[in-house]
């Protein structure tokens, strides 16, 4: 259908029951033939004239005093062009003590936080001559007591990580320094006297362990400062836009003398939403006076980025015979790693949010420890507190002898219900992806001896933010886009698919590219599933705004009204009586025109792509435990995902997929070890064992197609609620293989061998 | 120090000098110009630098560029003939088989030398087969299809 522009304003969503010609397909992405040729280019296969290799040097202490660092006999290395400590990176944050905690991230100033914290770094010719370097550097560490568990960090008895550090949110202000940076609460209605009302009250505490994002590719950045202060990055990155703004501010730099261009991302997942070595580089550069090339190993990936809180919870939940849920209770308790952070707030906020509660309340406590600090993983926060709720409520299930997925049918959400964080929900997906769970052959399989089957949903918020698009006419009538958000997983394609369908032309008449930080306005990162959503919606806008400059040039070009011209199929139509003879103008001709008509045709828009639409989704899980060694290994699985629409349906399915097997990874095996030394133990893929191909069956999807009425197409985010369900489905799973409840991931096999003989020994 | 070395890399004869510590990977990315290769971890367990070397998958990570005089190296810039793409890639591409992309030239060598062995592989034999090479973002779903259809079509 065309665009009525007589009627509507270009900026608003005006979303309408529509046939699409475009959305929906499964073109080929733009950066298909670079990926699988070897010539697209990540963060580590760029190179500058002159550059040299940057490597950092790290903490092997959990928690210590950095007392003197002698960087003389490094300097003095033939070879070596600079050295820096967190002299070089002199605080110019201006007292936002948010941005002195990244750059102390960055490079400890006073004390080495983790085991990992960057303490110097270097520059020189080669690789071989910056590892000597990086021997000859001499740091003379007084070590102090550490914590790494966040149950522990909360002791009285705990070392005190930051003497800065006052619990906030807390009725009373806290007098003493404290290990508790946030405390929090969410919920409505009376818990305690819904307690009374119950009829079986299930009260479980359950623990899940630190992962990692697990990108194939490591950190990598170019940096090259010139002497008159204008620098230039090419990094790896989910938000070239906010690596920038951080790292200009960090290095005393204007916005504006910092262009930042990303590379093809090799994997992110929240992991490269934050900078790490980025402003290590730019220091080791504007100190060398020549471009440096700084790109972590995998054990720096393990040790010093990424990682996803570890978590207490306790979970209380009290429910009548009949299957209502009376009262809902949970306190959650995340910690950042060495850092402040708010991971246990989203928990608590999205725990309960899959069901219509009268009675709710959850508490957050967030926590430091001394681990590196913690990162968004995929719905951050989300998939530990799916966990331990989830459980809960199937154990709940259970003990007043209902169906588990019909006791979630009983309880789920709806339009109009106050959600347990606050807002009352729009339309929404947690019912009709429990009913397709329900109808689903999967439900109805058999299952084979030690097999058991996990149901489980889970819910993320999804986010809109800063975006801006530019749509250009090529001067032959094609289409460039300049986005501004990052392309984790083929959002290019969909972009292009978007700005084809609006304007009426195929899909290969349109390519999209993401900008550098020169060539467009701010975007926020590639991050909260944001990226489909906010720009194909930015896109759109833009591609009206193109559409109505098309208007004017054919009514200039037919001496006509604009109000006469129509918009259809790729080309402008007169309308109205008395334009019977004026044949269509193709964008084709209004390009080629453009310079006698006004210039260069384009359209932008700039938007805060408000109301992203929450996510939910079920998933069932089958799984067959070894009663012998206790190692569970997935049979059968199948995601049920609202999508609100599926741009391309490939796509949607890779992200439902590929966060439920990250999920099944998290379930099953991954876990960061650290001995009583406060180090890290298993630093790399052997030891850390992220799923792979033979481990797995085919990954069932389903989309389901519940319209965001906030987005054009009604487009939701579908990037991180895949990765919800899986620890809690998964867990079930092995509950229901094994005969004994599970509560704390992974599922490792000595961890279910030892609930299995644990259960026995009762 | 440096060590000279004559080898053949995607049917070119090529030359070059490195360190005796240097990988292959290394030699490949800083001295031949070849960047398709990636390095995921540096030691033999990501797969991202899958390369074949005299007709055996291997990681390069692991291997001596100074021990390549006289070899035959395939890397993922001579799989493709000119500019038609070889059918695994064209339905890598079709099949919606990588989202970020880093590891899908290790992916395509390691279902190359494969399919050379085993034409028609089982879906457990190209679990199994691709099993020495990570993937963080498709869940494998959609490679071990593409192959699946590689295969098919190449058998004709």
């Amino acid at each position: 259908m065309s665009l009525d522009s007589h009627s509507s304003d270009p900026m608003n969503p005006g979303l309408v029951e529509r046939k699409f010609k475009v959305i929906g397909s499964r073109v080929a992405r733009p950066d298909g033939v670079d990926k699988v040729t070897g010539r697209a280019r990540f963060g580590a296969d760029a190179s500058a004239p002159g550059q040299l290799v940057g490597l950092v040097l790290r903490s092997p202490h959990a928690h210590a005093q950095i007392v003197k660092i002698d960087t003389k006999a490094a300097e003095k290395l033939p070879g070596v062009k600079a050295v820096i400590t967190s002299v070089d990176l002199p605080d110019y944050t201006n007292g936002d003590r948010s941005m002195l905690d990244i750059l102390e991230n960055c490079m400890a100033r006073k004390k080495a936080l983790y085991d990992g914290h960057a303490v110097a770094a270097v520059a020189a010719i080669d690789a071989a001559t910056a590892r000597k370097a990086l021997a000859l550097i001499n740091v003379t560490y007084k070590i102090l007591p550490h914590v790494t568990d966040v149950d522990e960090a909360l002791k009285h008895t705990a070392p005190i990580i930051h003497d800065h550090i006052f619990t906030e949110g807390t009725p009373q202000k806290s007098e003493m320094p404290s290990n508790q940076n946030k405390h929090a609460s969410y919920g409505h209605g009376d818990v305690e006297q819904g307690l009374k009302e119950a009829d079986v009250v299930i009260s479980r505490s359950f623990k899940t362990e630190q992962t990692h994002q697990g990108y194939i590719e490591p950190h990598s950045c170019l940096a090259s400062v010139s002497p008159d202060g204008a620098a230039e990055m090419w990094v790896c990155t989910q938000g070239h836009f906010v690596y920038r703004n951080q790292c200009a501010i960090l290095l005393g730099l204007d916005a504006n003398k910092l262009r930042v261009t990303s590379s093809e991302i090799g994997g992110g997942f929240g992991g490269k939403t934050h900078i790490w070595a980025e402003p290590l580089a730019l220091a080791l550069s504007r100190k060398a006076n020549r471009p440096v090339k700084l790109t972590m190993s995998r054990e720096e990936v393990f040790r010093c980025t990424g990682p996803t809180s570890s978590t207490s919870i306790d979970v209380k939940l009290g429910v009548k015979k009949d299957g209502t849920i009376t009262a809902a209770f949970a306190e959650l308790r995340y910690h950042g790693g060495a850092f402040p952070s708010t991971w246990a707030e989203l928990g608590a906020q999205t725990a309960f949010a899959c069901y219509d509660l009268k009675n709710v309340q959850t508490i957050s406590k967030d926590v430091v420890v001394n681990r590196p600090k913690t990162a968004a993983y995929r719905a951050p926060s989300a998939p530990m507190a799916a966990f331990a709720v989830e459980n809960a409520m199937d154990e709940a299930a259970k003990a007043i002898g209902m169906d588990p997925l019909d006791f979630r049918i009983k309880n789920a959400a709806k339009e109009g219900t106050k959600s347990s964080y606050g807002p009352v929900y729009g339309p929404i997906g947690i019912g009709p992806t429990l009913m397709a769970a329900k109808n689903h052959p999967h439900m109805k399989a058999p299952l084979g001896k030690n097999q058991g089957r996990g149901v489980a949903c889970g819910f993320w918020f999804n986010f809109g933010g800063q975006t801006c698009v530019d749509v250009n006419i090529t001067p032959d009538g094609n289409v460039t886009i300049a986005q501004g958000t990052i392309d984790v997983g083929g959002s290019r394609a969909s972009i292009a698919m978007a700005v084809a369908e609006e304007l009426g032309v195929t899909y290969d008449h349109v390519r999209s590219t993401i900008a550098d930080t020169s060539s467009l306005g701010h975007n926020d990162m590639t991050d909260g599933s944001r990226g489909t959503f906010s720009t194909s919606m930015a896109a759109i806008f833009a591609t009206r705004n193109a559409i109505t400059v098309l208007r004017n040039r054919a009514a200039k070009t037919w001496e006509i009204n604009v109000d006469d011209v129509e918009w259809k199929d790729g080309s402008a139509h007169p309308i109205g009586k008395g334009h019977g003879n004026l044949a269509p103008l193709s964008l084709k001709d209004l390009a080629a025109g453009a310079g006698n008509t006004g210039g260069p045709i384009a359209g932008h828009a700039e938007i805060t792509a408000d109301n992203a639409g929450v996510s939910f989704g079920t998933h069932i899980a089958d799984v067959e435990t070894d009663p012998e060694t206790g190692r569970s290994l997935i049979k059968r699985y199948t995601v049920i995902q609202d999508a609100g629409k599926a741009m391309h349906p490939s796509y949607v399915e890779g992200q439902y997929q590929g966060g439920a097997v990250q999920g099944i990874g998290w379930a099953l095996n991954e876990e960061y070890v650290y001995g009583k030394d406060g180090r890290l133990q298993n630093a790399a893929f052997l030891d850390y064992r992220i799923p792979v191909c033979s481990d797995l069956p085919f990954i069932d999807t389903q989309i389901l197609e519940i319209p965001n009425p906030n987005h054009p197409y009604g487009v939701r985010g579908v990037g991180e609620t895949s990765i919800v369900p899986p620890l809690a489905a998964v867990s079930i799973a092995v509950t229901n293989s094994t005969g004994v409840r599970q509560t704390h991931i992974p599922m490792s096999p000595p961890r279910v061998l030892k609930s299995i003989q644990d259960a026995k020994a009762k | 120090m440096g060590v000279h070395v004559q080898t053949t890399i995607n049917g070119d004869a090529v030359e070059f000098a490195c360190g005796v510590d240097e990988s292959l990977l290394d030699v490949l990315r800083n001295r031949v110009g070849l960047t398709g290769a990636k390095e995921g971890c540096g030691t033999g367990d990501c797969g991202a630098c899958s390369v074949i070397l005299d007709g055996r998958l291997v990681c390069s990570c692991l291997v001596l560029g100074a021990e390549m005089n006289g070899k035959s190296v395939e890397t993922i810039e001579g799989m493709a003939d000119g500019n038609v793409l070889h059918p695994l890639q064209q339905h890598f591409i079709d099949g919606a088989a990588l989202q970020c992309g880093v590891c899908t030239p290790g992916f395509l060598m390691a279902a190359q030398a494969l399919l050379r062995k085993n034409p028609d592989p089982t879906e457990e034999e190209i679990r199994f087969g691709l099993a020495g090479n990570l993937c963080r973002c498709t869940g494998y779903d959609k490679i071990v299809r593409a192959v699946q259809a590689a295969a098919k079509e190449m058998r004709g």
